[in-house]
């Protein structure tokens, strides 16, 4: 058996930001696998820019932000296998995985730092009325097809959902010629990011119809058409409100899950709001040694927030490593409560004696709110109100806690997040 | 005439909403915005709107069929489809690195197309 002090499984953004720091702070021994055949992860097939303005102050596109952490991670000559599934971690660290020069092999993991990523959720998942013909893609599988392997999925596009790839796809056909008729999306209100959609459907006159959703599916071969109609409070289509569109080409941007199998293998404790590890302060998961960052702990928006949670991941699993395996802890932890419109908090607990100076905690809330507040709570006692013109949950929200506060405040149980309308 | 334009920030993913009052024209201010690329953009954006376009280019003997690629500056937005055309003409040959001139002065916008990806050759 292989033995490594870190094993970090997935060498996309959170994976690479994650070696690079656990290397700094310096631990000798890291090996990243990586299922496919080059390091990046999704990056890769995100040419469009906009990525780093807050990690290198530059505007970039997602292959060169990826190439930065790519070189970095060869420069600091860290050990990678590409083409390399994991099939297994076990609660003691023992890393499973094969490849086709390797065969299958298992590695003895000081710590292992999961970074598997998320995947897009299915037409399968959703219940759409109609056919299932050839010409359904995920918005991601659409965009791998045009932007790496120079394949154009169709010519009269609809798309379902107004996630971020879905926008930026919208945006992407368009420019290839192709005429994106509508951007239907179920909820009133998008999940995209605001500048997607000013760049990506304004920009070219592609009308986003909210509270609207595919009804109908038509095409026994291949796609032909879709009916869209819009939707009541309760989801459901009202009827009258029906509109055909006839395409070749159904997208889906609806949503995206953190890929969490071989975590609840291991017997990671999962989120039932996010579908990720439930972490602690140091990103840790409910196994010691175990980490998680990036969009198989919670699915970001930016990758900038991805690469600097991996950072901390790849410290605090250094940190691990170095305290001989084992956890340093000092007296209870305290429960971080989402509540009143947040719908949950990344990390979930915080113990005093792991934690930084200054910890982020991230949350996402549940409907859109204009004129609100970020409120925290120290047990019943409000510390903290930041007032925000407009908070929606297609947009990451974060609060800063400071150690200082934190150890200062007499018998500190919880602290609770919630949204706060004056 | 005082007039108002909503923008919506496309500087960062932060997406500030921006307020331009404008006069016969003219910018007088620009309010929402929280750092200097929503000013400018603002401004901008109400006179000569401009985008970045990225795109791919076909490329052979690589380690994939398509590099992508975008145009180093911004270029004005009603040339988009021009400078489209001229990228998907491109034809090059691995190995590509970031950064690489793959065509000079697109659309004749003055702007060069240059590779956002390192493509490595494969015999």
């Amino acid at each position: 058996m292989m033995n490594y002090d870190i094993v970090i499984v997935g060498g996309g953004p959170a994976g690479l930001a994650a070696a690079a720091s656990a290397r700094k702070a310096g631990i000798d021994k890291i090996l990243i696998l990586e299922r496919d055949n080059r390091l990046g992860g999704i990056l890769n097939q995100c040419i469009h820019n906009g990525f780093g303005l807050h990690t290198f102050k530059e505007e970039l596109t997602g292959p060169e932000y990826a190439q930065r952490y790519i070189d970095q991670v060869l420069e600091d000559k860290i050990e990678y296998k590409l083409n390399t599934m994991v099939m297994d971690i076990s609660k003691d660290r023992i890393v499973t995985a094969m490849n086709r020069t390797d065969g299958m092999f298992q590695i003895k993991a000081g710590a292992v730092i999961l970074a598997m990523g998320c995947r897009e959720r299915p037409i399968g998942a959703l219940g759409t009325p109609g056919y299932r013909p050839a010409g359904i893609f995920s918005a991601g599988t659409a965009q791998r097809l045009v932007n790496m392997e120079g394949y154009m999925p169709g010519r009269e596009v609809v798309i379902l959902g107004s996630g971020d790839i879905g926008l930026i796809m919208a945006r992407r056909m368009t420019l290839e010629g192709a005429k994106v008729k509508v951007v239907a999306e179920v909820m009133p209100y998008s999940g995209g990011l605001k500048r997607n959609i000013v760049q990506c459907l304004d920009d070219f006159g592609i009308p986003l119809k909210l509270s609207h959703t595919v009804i109908d599916v038509e095409g026994k071969e291949h796609i032909s058409a879709v009916t869209i109609a819009e939707v009541g409070p309760d989801r459901k289509p009202i009827p009258g409100t029906e509109e055909r569109y006839t395409c070749d080409t159904l997208l889906l941007s609806v949503g995206l899950i953190p890929e969490n199998e071989l975590s609840k293998g291991a017997g990671v404790e999962i989120s039932r709001i996010t579908n990720g590890p439930v972490v602690n302060e140091s990103l840790e998961t409910s196994i010691p040694g175990v980490f998680a960052c990036g969009n198989v702990l919670h699915v970001h928006d930016l990758v900038d927030y991805v690469s600097e949670e991996a950072t901390r991941a790849g410290e605090n699993a250094a940190k691990f490593v170095e305290a001989g395996c084992r956890e340093t802890t000092s007296g209870e932890d305290i429960k971080l409560i989402a509540t009143d419109g947040v719908r949950y908090t990344v990390p979930s607990t915080i113990n005093l004696g792991r934690m930084d100076k200054m910890l982020t905690v991230r949350f996402r809330v549940g409907a859109v709110y204009k004129n609100a507040a970020v409120s925290v709570y120290f047990n019943d006692e409000r510390v903290m109100h930041n007032k925000k013109r407009i908070i929606a949950p297609g947009e990451m929200e974060q609060v800063i806690l400071l150690k200082d506060k934190v150890a200062a405040y007499k018998d500190l149980k919880n602290i609770t997040i919630k949204i706060e309308q004056d | 005439m005082e007039t108002k334009k909503e923008l919506t920030c496309i500087g960062c993913p932060m997406g500030c909403s921006i307020t331009v009052t404008m006069e016969d024209g003219e910018v007088k201010t620009v309010t929402g915005n929280t750092c200097g690329i929503g000013d400018k953009y603002a401004r901008k954006e109400v006179t000569n709107p401009e985008r970045t376009v990225c795109s791919t280019a076909i490329v052979s003997g690589g380690d994939l069929p398509r590099v992508s690629c975008k145009t180093k500056t911004d270029i004005p937005k009603s040339k988009i489809f021009e400078v489209m055309k001229e990228i998907n003409e491109i034809k090059v040959e691995a190995p590509v690195n970031i950064g690489d001139v793959l065509l000079d002065n697109v659309a004749g916008t003055g702007v060069p197309v240059v590779a956002t990806k390192d493509i490595k050759k494969v015999s």
